[in-house]
């Protein structure tokens, strides 16, 4: 309202004008007192709602991209360059990933990808506007992946997310630093290398990759490149089906002062593992970075434990108990409606993990909505509610 | 009173319900695992023509001084309204299309151009309503509260002025809706009499928003022709309301479109939960063209048994149905437009007068009927008065002959409303008959009493003359 109990004010004003847009309040800046104007006139909907419909990229509401360009980076990996639309935020971290959603038959699927770029990256070869990457490597039964890899073309509309996690690279980076990686492990560690190179920051870094043969080797001649530029910068490479799998024992020969280094590692899980183990051993596991990827896969399962993000709280159930039950039996206060799968008033986001439509076997996954009466846990999964 | 077993009435055993159900579960597969790029792009297309209609109907009421272009303005506003109510608010609020995974086409996410708030309706309408279709007493669009649409509900005086308030209904149909979910969401949430409660909020935002918007703002906008745009925003409302309101009561209230009593819900199983979807909505006959702006609710019976599948595939659903109807012998409710108006009409009509001016019972009545209407007449197959629980079971066994043993073809509820239509008509003939016949008798003895009178009086003035003589 205009008026709050101290009168009028521009502030009041100016909340009062944003209000229809706050729901894009952070992404859209100071357009959304425009924005919020006009949405008086366009209600329910937004300006962007029509906006979109001319230019897909101008909608704020729902943020979208289009691919610039598909790179081929191996046989069985790529890297999409993409241009984010309105409202992007832009103030992400080296190692971080996003979300992006593919159309595929009318129905949009939704992955989380490593953003392979540094900030605020601009290429040359596409007008030097903003545009940002991720590296995408085909996995086996991984549908999605495939398709981005040899199926998608410029040109194509994605739905993106917000870039987000933990696993980032300070600035200025520390003194020492080790990345261990592994197959695709090394996209969120190529953001990071990128954007010391770029800021020309490169540190006494030492990289660790591990691929099966030297054409499995994702951004080769861009590692060569900089271990050739950088003198404190060494690219180690693991060439797994000649040399065998690389060995932590084999630190203490190869870089005796590995203790010391601030160390990010992402790849397999059981890798992973093994690194965890043995930076603990050597009690040093602050000193430890790791990324754990959702290995692109199916289902697992019957059942799990689900967790209730919101609330905090969590319950053990079997394949055939559907998440609505399983969340009051744990206290959470779950939306509910028909109890039978027709009225979509028991909707809810699936944070993370996978599971089950009771009906019809379907499997559903993070980012997807789903009808909680219905819907079983098919392993661990995490509920936004 | 109104259905209390459905079994009884639709003359189907447990297990014929049970495969009938399996065999709708099996048409949602297939519609389900067909759902793709077509659909797809069908949805989409329809939100940019939407979208272009009102726009192209705001930019023409910029002229709306002209008459022409008034007209032009407000035809094309009032369509754009429609189909933004009808195929997609309504459709894309029941999930049909978040199979898609889009945030922007989800039922969680969008707003409709109408009065109420999407997620009150949503409440009332896809949870309230078709989880307990016609169900008296748990499915409150049953008369959405102010009429009275089946015997079962006692009669009150306020009922006298239905026939007004149904054409006020017609007329506000978005603010009698708003209202009426308005009502139930408080009633849910537990908040009816708190002022500052969420749905009251919710509400009030929503409303100030559609009324500023086509009231004020756009009006404003427009500048000297403010004038005639309020006119055109609020003629454009009207139609759509009007439209709306029409579809609505012609899926639920024609005759034949069941109501069953809470009874009948008590372990209903996913067959019979079909089966009571299907008896108690109607459908109306639509081209391509009406089917669309009535946003494929012609279909209301296919709506009604899988009401999130998407409204395009409907058409080719009701092909499926139709061939389970004819299969199970059940009715498959539906004729035109006017026609099935018309009858909903004059239920609304009838129903406004006490039951003493009413001939039939809710067991018996053409908008309601029972389990009960096929008891207590005579007829060669038809068993006599249900007192038993065990008494469908019985109906099957012994008196109704499931298979006509001349065709070979299954004898089910349409065989059994066909027949007691002819026994009823049979036994109101000759009930007319017999009052016939006892009017005559009666009009004879009166006209025999009234000659003995009148040989009476005239014997009695011949007396009085002889004795004035003497």
């Amino acid at each position: 309202m205009v008026l709050k109990k101290g009168g009028f004010s521009v502030r009041g004003v100016r909340e009062w004008l944003e209000a229809p847009a706050a729901d894009v309040a952070e992404r859209g800046g100071r357009l959304n007192v425009l924005r919020g104007a006009v949405a008086r006139v366009t209600t329910p909907l937004l300006p962007d709602d029509y906006l979109h419909l001319a230019n897909p990229l101008w909608s704020a509401r729902e943020l979208r991209g289009r691919i610039v360009e598909v790179r081929k980076e191996t046989a069985d990996s790529a890297t999409l360059v993409i241009k984010p639309g309105w409202g992007f935020d832009w103030k992400y971290e080296p190692g971080q990933y996003i979300g992006i959603g593919i159309l595929i038959d009318g129905r949009w699927h939704w992955r989380s990808y490593s953003l392979t770029c540094p900030p605020n990256w601009t290429d040359p070869e596409h007008g030097s506007k903003r545009l940002i990457s991720i590296a995408v490597k085909a996995m086996p039964e991984g549908f999605l992946s495939s398709h981005l890899v040899s199926g998608v073309a410029a040109g194509t509309i994605v739905r993106l997310a917000a870039p987000q996690g933990g696993f980032v690279l300070p600035f200025p980076p520390p003194e020492k630093v080790l990345f261990l990686t592994a197959g695709s492990g090394i996209t969120p560690v190529m953001s990071m290398l990128r954007a010391m190179d770029r800021r020309d920051r490169v540190t006494d870094v030492v990289h660790v990759h591990s691929a099966r043969t030297d054409d499995d080797v994702m951004f080769r001649a861009e590692l060569r490149d900089m271990h050739d530029r950088h003198p404190s910068f060494s690219s180690h490479l693991q060439l797994t089906s000649e040399q065998g799998k690389f060995s932590l024992a084999e630190l203490d020969e190869q870089f005796p002062d590995w203790r010391e280094r601030q160390t990010w590692a992402c790849g397999p899980a059981a890798m992973l593992d093994e690194i965890e183990h043995h930076w603990r051993d050597a009690d040093i596991a602050d000193r430890l970075h790791v990324e754990r990827f959702e290995i692109e896969r199916s289902a697992v399962g019957e059942g799990g434990t689900v967790t209730f993000g919101k609330t905090g709280r969590s319950a053990e159930v079997d394949g055939a108990t559907s998440l609505l039950e399983a969340g009051e039996s744990a206290g959470v206060q779950m939306p509910f409606g028909c109890r039978m799968g027709i009225c979509q008033t028991c909707v809810v986001t699936i944070t993370s993990g996978h599971t089950r439509d009771l009906r019809n076997g379907d499997e559903r996954r993070e980012g997807d909505k789903v009808q909680t009466c219905i819907s079983a846990a098919a392993g661990d999964c995490t509920l936004d509610v | 009173m109104a259905i209390t077993d459905i079994k009884a009435f639709a003359h189907l055993t447990a297990a014929d319900i049970e495969t009938l159900g399996q065999e709708l579960d099996s048409i949602r597969r297939s519609v389900e695992l067909s759902r793709g790029e077509q659909d797809a792009k069908y949805i989409r297309r329809t939100i940019a023509a939407q979208r272009a209609l009102e726009v192209a109907g705001r930019a023409v009421l910029f002229g709306s001084r002209n008459r022409w272009a008034w007209l032009g303005g407000t035809a094309l506003l009032s369509v754009a309204k429609i189909i933004e109510n009808m195929e997609l608010g309504h459709n894309i609020s029941h999930g049909q299309w978040d199979w898609m995974n889009d945030p922007e086409i989800h039922s969680s996410s969008w707003e409709w151009d109408m009065t109420g708030p999407s997620s009150q309706w949503r409440r009332a309408h896809n949870y309230s309503h078709h989880t307990y279709t016609n169900v008296l007493g748990k499915d409150e669009d049953l008369g959405f509260g102010i009429l009275r649409m089946t015997r079962d509900e006692e009669w009150r005086p306020v009922h006298l002025v239905q026939p007004f308030a149904n054409v006020l209904l017609a007329a506000t149909f978005e603010w009698g809706i708003a209202l009426h979910d308005w009502d139930i969401e408080k009633q849910l949430s537990g908040t009816p009499k708190q002022l500052m409660s969420e749905p009251n909020k919710e509400f009030a935002r929503k409303i100030t928003r559609q009324v500023a918007k086509d009231f004020v703002f756009y009006p404003a906008l427009t500048g000297p022709a403010w004038k005639s745009t309020l006119k055109a925003n609020a003629t454009a409302n009207f139609v759509r309301n009007l439209w709306a309101y029409a579809v609505i009561f012609c899926g639920h209230f024609p005759d034949g479109a069941e109501k069953f009593t809470v009874e009948q819900l008590e372990g209903e199983t996913s067959g019979e939960w079909y089966l009571r979807q299907m008896l108690g909505s109607a459908n109306f006959k639509a081209g391509p063209v009406m089917a669309f702006m009535s946003g494929n609710l012609c279909y209301q019976i296919e709506h009604h048994l899988f009401p999130d599948l998407p409204s395009n595939r409907y058409s080719e659903v009701a092909v499926r149905v139709r061939e389970l109807c004819d299969k199970y012998d059940l009715p498959y409710t539906t004729g035109s437009l006017g026609k099935q108006y018309l009858l909903a009409f004059r239920t609304i009509h009838k129903l406004a007068l006490p039951d003493r001016f009413l001939r039939r019972t809710a067991d018996d009545a053409p908008e309601t009927s029972s389990e009960r209407k096929f008891a207590g007449i005579s007829m060669p197959t038809m068993p006599s008065m249900p007192n038993t629980e065990r008494w469908a079971d019985r109906w099957n066994e012994t008196h109704w002959l499931p298979v006509d043993p001349e065709t070979g073809q299954r004898r089910g509820l349409r065989s059994a409303l066909n027949e007691a239509k002819v026994v009823l008509k049979e036994k109101a003939r000759h009930e007319k008959e017999v009052l016939r016949e006892a009017k005559v008798a009666l009009q004879e003895k009166a006209r025999q009493e009234q000659a003995t009178l009148r040989r009476k009086a005239a014997r009695e003035r011949a007396l009085r003359r002889i004795r004035r003589k003497r």
